[in-house]
């Protein structure tokens, strides 16, 4: 074989109907779950933004006025109340964790059991300090007496859209550090390096899953940018 | 046949990885922009400024993120396409439920406010 036969298709624009209309296999070189992963996290894609755009629709709707999130979200700190505090300490511990996630998919490569393994326990931690955050600020919420029919600061919809869309991004949270942790086992074990079979299939286990892997939890961080955006900054 | 088993040995040999400056590169980027994105409330801009700084910063986030922690840069196109081109969809559906919207609150303010 040629390794040849792959590295001679073309690439760019002249690949797609290469790829597609050959009577061959498309999406050639992208191993079967890793197209399956991208495939999934299209229509997660679609789920996320039926919410937000429902968020969207009712907040432009309402003839009240939509509580202000720089107040609602404030922290204080030493007395002094700093606004958004804990959702930019959860943003910026969910990009810590995406990027250990990518340096954890480029050293299983390489084959470098111990710093994938580490990375992705690092990975793991980050996700489940997210979680905590989020469960205290749900918990600070439902104190102040935010309900999902009405709160103390404005439009009754707003604890309807928060607690739907951080609710279904925090469970996505959640089940994937459940699956880092039970990736980093699988890594510190050596199951990629000798291809020991899964639990769930028959088939050798490769590096491959810590991409498809990677690629959820990236999504993960991804909508939050979205819902950070649109739900605590605009 | 023939395909899958040279798609199966190609799997074999160690796939191509990058190097680790690109990776913190990106890292660093998305804690800056992350960064600005928070400036945007602290300094509390208001109106067009806000909401077009707040869609830059949210935008090259997100292209950071799927360029180069998700691989998309490096992917074959077919499944770029596949991935990419759905988004128009949604941008239609962003478009009906704006008119939507509009049409809605402009009904309540004549019935609930003005009492019709």
């Amino acid at each position: 074989m040629s390794d040849s036969s792959l590295d001679n298709l073309p690439k760019g624009w002249k690949s797609v109907p290469s790829d597609l209309g050959s009577d061959q296999t498309a999406f050639k070189g992208v191993q079967w779950g890793k197209a399956m992963m991208w495939i999934f996290l299209l229509s997660d894609t679609f789920i996320f933004s039926c919410f937000l755009i429902s968020y969207m629709k009712g907040r432009a709707s309402t003839v009240v006025d939509w509580p202000n999130t720089s107040h609602v979200f404030s922290l204080d700190f030493m007395g002094v109340p700093v606004p958004l505090l804990l959702i930019a300490i959860m943003t910026f511990v969910l990009i810590t964790s995406s990027g250990t996630m990518a340096l954890a998919v480029k050293y299983g490569y390489e084959k470098n059991r111990k710093m994938c393994g580490h990375l992705i326990l690092a990975t793991a931690i980050g996700g489940l300090i997210f979680v905590g955050m989020q469960a205290f600020e749900w918990s600070k919420l439902i104190h102040e007496g935010v309900r999902p029919w009405s709160n103390p600061f404005g439009a009754g919809q707003f604890g309807s859209y928060f607690f739907m869309i951080t609710g279904f991004h925090g469970t996505h949270v959640s089940i994937g550090v459940i699956f880092l942790f039970i990736f980093a086992r699988k890594v510190y074990r050596g199951d990629f390096d000798t291809g020991r079979r899964g639990f769930f299939t028959t088939m050798k286990s490769d590096y491959v899953s810590i991409e498809i892997l990677g690629l959820y939890w990236h999504f993960v961080d991804l909508v939050w940018v979205f819902i950070f955006a649109f739900f605590y900054l605009w | 046949m023939n395909e899958n088993t040279e798609v199966n040995k190609n799997k074999e040999k160690p796939a191509t990885t990058h190097k680790i400056g690109i990776y913190l590169w990106i890292w660093g980027l998305l804690f800056v922009l992350s960064f600005f994105s928070y400036m945007v409330d602290w300094y509390q801009f208001q109106g067009l400024l806000r909401w077009s700084l707040i869609l830059f910063f949210m935008f090259l986030k997100a292209g950071l993120i799927m360029a180069f922690f998700m691989h998309l840069f490096w992917e074959r196109y077919a499944l770029v396409n596949v991935l990419l081109w759905p988004m128009t969809a949604i941008a239609c559906f962003v478009g009906l439920m704006v008119a939507e919207a509009k049409y809605t609150v402009f009904t309540r303010l004549i019935y609930f406010v003005l009492g019709g």
